[in-house]
């Protein structure tokens, strides 16, 4: 049955930003904690850690989220797991943004000049010191503006969720479309809102590069 | 425990890699069109014609902010509602090419304004028409600086259109899709199918990396 499309479906459909937000920020929580992991090991002494990282970062820049999607969903069956949307996207999610923020921060670390580290070996500082206290804070700075970049690309990726079965915004504008059949309305709606959640990072991202462009060339 | 069963995968093996096919003559349709789209956006906004630029702005900037999936969305089911009714497969080169386009744009322009105003002026000074200012010394050179991002970003574009399978267009992942409705050996399809994306972006990095040696190095360094 086609029903008119009510206030009701509007708010259906924004209350569906939660998820879409709730998942966005387990990705990136998760994929900063594997982003940090692959960056170290990609800047590593032992030349299997870089090797290994190295790979991990080419096969998730250089595969479709979708799929990476896909074979997490099933692959849940294959380890005997139940099969469940969120948590399938959730990992997904999390190894894709472990590979580009590791690629990102490995940028960043390898752009500390290395007499800082040299400082910091002289220094006697131990390895766990030298990055804490001396690269990564350095590093850090340089990274924030890509970092707030790859979070507008990591927002729209979780858009892909809708198509294993996770109830998010994209999925929401899907649900309402099928019972009311209004795609312009919908989609536009839908489209909207992921636009009041990117376009302000966009421009943070933007501002942050634009006053380190300064920072380094002043 | 589970049992691997790769018979269903490598039976239709034809079938996956015509699907691979399709990705690619897709991919490559929205390149060469979102190149066309790219630079007339970059020349529009680096214009000084006010109104234009700002339409570029907003083009570029709804489509960077909002994912793909929604935009195909919007323009296979949400078009007709306008009068414009698509096919897939052509719902699924306009938007790919919509999409492109605006980072594309981004990327040009960047170049563009890579290229130093003297330049320019040098140009006119050697006698060169305004056309072939533009041809040699603003685009060539530009296309040279920025082609690492714009090949990466054509790169991304061919994962990216993995999508306009949920719109039921055809390329490789409806392909796998299609076989997976009829075998249910999902997990091993879908790594075949990743793997054979994963060799797709290999061969178009190659491609790119070639292009990159026979056009867009400086003579004195062949």
């Amino acid at each position: 049955m086609i029903r008119e499309f009510s206030s009701a479906d509007i708010l259906f459909i924004v209350s569906a930003v939660r998820w879409t937000l709730i998942l966005s920020v387990i990705a990136f929580l998760g994929g900063a904690i594997g982003g940090l992991a692959v960056a170290l090991a990609r800047t590593a002494q032992g030349r299997l850690r870089r090797r290994i990282a190295a790979g991990f970062i080419q096969v998730f820049q250089g595969t479709p989220l979708l799929m990476q999607l896909f074979l997490v969903y099933f692959g849940l069956a294959v380890l005997g797991l139940p099969i469940d949307p969120l948590l399938a996207a959730a990992v997904a999610l999390t190894l894709h943004a472990s590979a580009y923020l590791g690629e990102i921060w490995r940028g960043a670390i390898e752009a500390v000049p290395p007499g800082q580290t040299e400082a910091a070996v002289a220094l006697s500082l131990s390895y766990r010191d030298r990055m804490r206290h001396v690269v990564l804070p350095q590093a850090m700075r340089l990274a924030t503006a890509p970092t707030v970049g790859f979070l507008v690309q990591l927002i729209k990726g979780t858009s892909l969720a809708s198509i294993i079965g996770f109830t998010e915004l994209t999925r929401a504008g899907q649900i309402i479309n099928n019972a009311t059949f209004k795609p312009f309305l919908v989609f536009g709606t839908v489209a909207a809102l992921y636009f009041v959640l990117c376009w302000p990072l966009s421009l943070l991202a933007r501002h942050m590069e634009a006053r380190m462009r300064l920072a380094i060339t002043r | 425990m589970y049992q691997f069963n790769f018979q269903p995968v490598f039976g239709n093996l034809d079938l996956l890699l015509y699907g691979a096919w399709l990705t690619v003559r897709l991919s490559l349709m929205a390149m060469v069109l979102g190149l066309v789209v790219s630079v007339l956006g970059a020349v529009a906004k680096t214009s000084g014609i006010r109104p234009l630029r700002w339409l570029v702005d907003v083009y570029v900037e709804v489509i960077r902010n909002t994912p793909f999936l929604v935009q195909i969305f919007f323009i296979f089911f949400g078009l007709p509602a306008a009068g414009i009714s698509l096919s897939p497969n052509t719902a699924a080169l306009v938007a790919l090419v919509v999409n492109v386009g605006a980072y594309g744009t981004e990327i040009i322009r960047a170049g563009i304004e890579s290229i130093p105003r003297g330049q320019i002026e040098a140009g006119r000074a050697l006698g060169l028409s305004p056309a072939q200012i533009f041809r040699y010394v603003v685009m060539v050179p530009a296309l040279r600086n920025i082609y690492p991002s714009l090949t990466s970003q054509f790169i991304y574009l061919m994962l990216t259109s993995s999508v306009v399978s949920v719109i039921s267009a055809n390329d490789l992942a409806s392909a796998g899709a299609d076989l997976n409705a009829r075998t249910f050996a999902s997990f091993e399809i879908y790594l075949v199918l990743t793997i054979l994306y994963f060799v797709l972006a290999l061969g178009f990095s190659t491609l790119f990396a070639a292009i990159r040696r026979a056009f867009f190095t400086y003579p004195a360094s062949r």
